[in-house]
């Protein structure tokens, strides 16, 4: 039986384990953060679509992700959708239910970033014949998105705290890593301390550089 | 020149109505610009001028009438010989004989100005880049910014980026060019430059040129024809010497009185 105080070799054994649930967790986060980019774009492009059968229910659906918790979007892919047939694996339920609640938030970013074009971009880009996929790419996305990387980066930090949730569906990543150690040696110091530490390892130098870039933006603004 | 009896115009307004809320700026509007004509339009704020280069660029719809460019409707399409909306392929398809130039220049921020003049010959005509690049050249040495290529909109003025706005417009070919008050919004000092670049694309006359101001003494220059617009409608149209020297219409004497006291 090991004492209550900090043991430093118990720490070293755990090390690997608890660096291959920090391992998960990056993965997991950054799956789940191009799953929300790619998403948040989706959904702010159909709430501004002209037609109201695509915009109405974008809507809908964006408001109801973004008004409930992340918990129970992740109990319902996983306890709900495999009793109509769809079993997903752990890891793959927990990267889509983070993208998409993060997607929502990403597209009200995405949404203010398409807004503060001016109305003259799309005048010009019509007057120069543009098609509307060129207009989007060429004139209108590459303008509104560098200024949306100090929000986005900061929902990035974000998700990668939020993530300890997937312990609720059993994803192996840093927080039940820590949980799985304290259960097995009945000692929770040091694994839980460590995952602490781990997640602050990664989020602090992450948030430092969201602050310089939201410092660069500033300036160009 | 005018439009002569014989000659299909590169732009017909037939009976065109543009109405914001209760107040209409285009009243059954009939309009005709021959090829290579350069037409001043004149009037007071509000009058409805810029509607008219604006619903000819498809920046707003019409809600009644018809206008065809170089012989084609541009809002419809023929279809088992009746005239119905105009898809919007068609709409592109029309759309590539005219540019524009606006007030607020409306350059693209995030391109150079070489960039500016080449992304939409290649991306929208297909134009090979090489090719692109050096039209972009001559157009850019035309309006004198041979040293500017590589400046970002933001490192311009505003004489400048109008020029920049012109070589833009002008590297797509089009076959009617609209000015939008492509002054209104320099320092005075800037003006000439602009204008002196109007001036010179209407002396090579390749292509009809439309064109809003508030410049009066360029209006009488540049134009073939200039027209008085008050009310959603033509008050008086005829060669610059007729109207500005011996206007008919009460409407236009009290304008040009007004403007030339200022």
């Amino acid at each position: 039986m090991r004492g209550p105080v900090w043991d430093w070799e118990f720490v070293i054994e755990i090390l690997p384990r608890m660096l291959e649930g920090l391992q998960t967790t990056i993965v997991a986060t950054v799956i789940a953060f191009g799953v929300a980019a790619v998403v948040g774009l989706l959904m702010a492009l159909g709430r501004r679509s002209e037609n109201r059968w695509i915009s109405l229910p974008t809507t809908l659906v964006v408001e109801f992700i973004r008004m409930t918790p992340l918990l129970v979007q992740l109990f319902f892919f996983f306890f709900v959708l495999p009793r109509y047939g769809l079993r997903l694996p752990a890891l793959l339920v927990g990267v889509i239910a983070l993208g998409l609640h993060y997607g929502t938030y990403n597209s009200e970013v995405y949404r203010a970033g398409i807004d503060a074009i001016t109305k003259g971009q799309w005048e010009a880009a019509t007057a120069l014949n543009f098609s509307s996929f060129n207009t989007w790419r060429r004139i209108i996305l590459p303008q509104a998105i560098p200024p949306m990387y100090p929000a986005l980066g900061n929902y990035l930090v974000a998700m990668f705290k939020e993530s300890a949730q997937l312990y609720a569906i059993s994803v192996v990543e840093l927080t039940t890593t820590a949980l799985t150690i304290g259960t097995e040696t009945f000692r929770y110091l040091e694994p839980i301390t460590m995952a602490g530490a781990l997640y602050l390892l990664v989020s602090y130098p992450s948030s430092l550089l969201v602050q310089r870039l939201e410092a660069r933006y500033a300036r160009r603004g | 020149m005018l439009v002569e009896a014989n000659q299909e115009p590169i732009v017909r307004f037939e009976k065109v109505t543009k109405a914001f809320g209760d107040l209409v700026v285009l009243d059954e509007l009939d309009l005709e610009v021959a090829p290579n004509e350069n037409v001043t339009i004149i009037g007071p704020s509000g009058s409805g001028k810029t509607t008219i280069l604006r619903v000819l660029m498809t920046l707003e719809e019409p809600d009644d009438g018809y206008i065809f460019v170089d012989g084609e409707p541009l809002y419809h399409m023929e279809k088992n010989g009746q005239l119905v909306k105009a898809s919007q392929k068609h709409l592109r398809q029309i759309r590539q004989n005219i540019g524009m130039v606006f007030q607020h220049f409306n350059l693209f921020p995030h391109m150079t100005a070489m960039r500016n003049v080449t992304e939409a010959p290649i991306h929208v005509l297909g134009v090979p880049k090489e090719e692109a690049r050096a039209r972009a050249e001559a157009l850019l040495a035309q309006v004198g910014l041979q040293d500017k290529h590589d400046h970002y909109p933001s490192q311009l003025s505003g004489g400048q980026k109008q020029r920049v706005a012109i070589a833009r417009a002008l590297a797509m070919r089009p076959k009617v060019m609209l000015f939008d008050e492509v002054t209104s919004a320099l320092d005075p000092e800037l003006v000439g430059e602009v204008l002196a670049v109007i001036r010179e694309l209407a002396e090579e006359g390749e292509m009809a040129m439309l064109i809003v101001t508030h410049e009066m003494g360029f209006a009488k220059e540049v134009s073939d024809r200039v027209i008085f617009f008050n009310k959603g409608r033509v008050a008086e149209q005829g060669p610059p010497k007729q109207l500005f020297e011996n206007p008919q219409n009460p409407r236009t004497k009290s304008f040009l009185g007004a403007t030339l006291r200022h």
